[in-house]
């Protein structure tokens, strides 16, 4: 079970409080959490990445570990810890603007 | 007895104003969607309770919105709240915020390109809903203008949204070039005696009309002059700021362009200008009185570089004339330090016997007269700045 924190926007879209968990069926990567995501929340799609190109939208971050992986590649698998569901992913709408 | 409702976008927000048909005490309700920019709602002419809203962000790009029950709820239309989010053969909804331009088949890309600031071609990439206008006749029709300027159609309530493409395709889409505020589809009107004729008008591009349900497109800018662009008579690069139409006199159109008044008695074929004694031809919003189709309704805004009222004043500019003769309306109105601007999409009138006018400001304040005019109250004064005002007629 992966775990996932979304930003408030998102979480209120998605009707839901604090963290989700999806489920993922063969490699832990940004590009299948966020399917996985996608599918059992249809109404976050495009939020998070484009809904034509599917890139990750400028002022979304993702980050795990303490670590930033918004410029791995999509399919590039996460840190062991995410996929075992003992860290989350964090989707981060990044400060911008004063 | 009759009612209205006014219908505000703003940039963090939306609220629901709504009022007897006195028009004088007024409930509030909201701040729906928080935090969100709200470019427009409006409300289906044969559905009253059918409302679309379209929400954006920055960060997480565009959703469309729907309330079924006159904006008490709101649900994306593709998954409506306790309903299953995926279709009974697993296929998941939420296709309600994809707004995908037709593509050519030989390479992919979407079709055509426009100007970019530095000359060069740039491709269609979609940014945001800034317009939804419902059909005339079917709740579950509407229509989404959008940046970069493109028109799109959902006939399934929102749930899923085709380009009507001969728009970008008819051919000038290349000299095509954003304004300032992008490069927006913010103008849709539906002409009410002839279900295939459509007016929308983009910024910077200009007007076009489709006589056959938005299939094929002609610009419509004769007569528009703008010291901007090289050829100051091209056939497309005006920026055509609003137009508007009376529901009875279709034919006749009226323009706010970046500089200009203007109007055509043609359905567009050709335009002349209307701006006579006004203190200043720019501005953004234009309206015309719901009953009388010679009355029209402009705020002077002090210059393009100047996004306020000349001389700190807040006046809204009628002409009961069709145009060239205004007068100005303050009663109720700021006369003084007042700075705030009024954007295109933030003027609406009501049906009621007595029209009602209304307009939201960037200081967020809602002003509303229901003496077409004559006289103005505000509404609200502080909201978030307000980029929409619609307003409602209700049995």
């Amino acid at each position: 079970m992966i775990r996932v924190v979304l930003p408030s926007h998102l979480r209120t879209l998605a009707h839901v409080e604090g963290e989700v968990q999806v489920e993922v069926e063969g490699e832990v990567t940004q590009r299948s959490v966020l399917d996985a995501l996608e599918v059992r929340y249809p109404m976050l799609r495009g939020t998070i990445r484009d809904q034509a190109t599917q890139q990750r939208r400028p002022f979304v971050r993702f980050f795990a570990c303490e670590q930033d992986l918004s410029h791995e590649l999509p399919d590039a698998p996460l840190p062991d810890a995410v996929a075992s569901g003992t860290e989350p992913l964090l989707v981060v709408g990044a400060i911008a603007g004063g | 007895m009759s009612s209205v409702r006014v219908l505000v976008g703003t940039r963090k927000g939306a609220f629901v104003l709504t009022s007897d048909g006195k028009r004088e005490r007024w409930n509030i309700s909201g701040l729906h969607f928080a935090g969100w920019e709200i470019y427009h709602m409006k409300g289906s002419p044969t559905d009253p309770n059918r409302l679309y809203a379209s929400q954006s962000s920055g960060w997480f790009g565009q959703i469309i919105q729907r309330s079924d029950d006159g904006g008490k709820t709101w649900h994306q239309p593709g998954t409506p709240p306790g309903e299953p989010t995926t279709t009974p053969e697993g296929m998941p909804k939420g296709e309600s915020n994809k707004f995908v331009y037709d593509a050519s088949p030989e390479t992919g890309k979407p079709l055509t390109t426009h100007q970019w600031y530095d000359g060069t071609q740039h491709p269609w990439e979609f940014k945001r809903v800034w317009h939804l206008e419902p059909s005339l006749t079917d709740p579950d029709t509407v229509y989404a203008g959008v940046e970069d300027a493109a028109l799109f159609r959902s006939t399934d309530g929102g749930k899923t949204w085709q380009e009507l493409s001969g728009l970008r395709g008819h051919g000038s889409g290349p000299k095509w070039q954003p304004g300032a505020g992008g490069m927006c589809l913010h103008t849709i009107l539906l002409d009410p005696s002839d279900p295939q004729r459509i007016f929308i008008a983009i910024s910077a591009a200009g007007a076009f009309r489709s006589d056959d349900g938005g299939q094929t497109w002609k610009p419509i800018n004769r007569g528009l002059k703008s010291q901007y662009i090289p050829d100051q008579t091209a056939e497309v690069g005006h920026c055509v700021h609003r137009i508007a139409l009376n529901r009875s006199r279709p034919g006749v159109l009226f323009m706010q362009k970046h500089w200009d008044v203007m109007r055509s008695d043609n359905g567009g074929e050709s335009w002349q200008e209307v701006s006579g004694n006004l203190p200043t031809d720019f501005g953004f919003p234009i309206d015309v009185h719901a009953h009388e189709p010679d009355t029209v309704y402009v705020v002077p805004i002090k210059s393009d570089g100047e996004h306020y009222p000349p001389e700190g004043k807040l006046r809204v500019y009628r002409s009961r004339t069709g145009g060239n003769e205004w007068e100005a309306l303050t009663k109720g109105l700021p006369q003084r330090d007042c700075y705030v601007n009024v954007l295109r999409d933030a003027m609406a009138i009501d049906s009621l016997d007595s029209c009602g006018v209304y307009f939201g400001t960037t200081g967020g304040q809602v002003y509303a007269s229901a003496d077409a005019g004559d006289s103005w109250a505000p509404i609200v004064r502080d909201l978030p700045p307000v980029l929409s005002v619609e307003v409602q007629t209700l049995p």
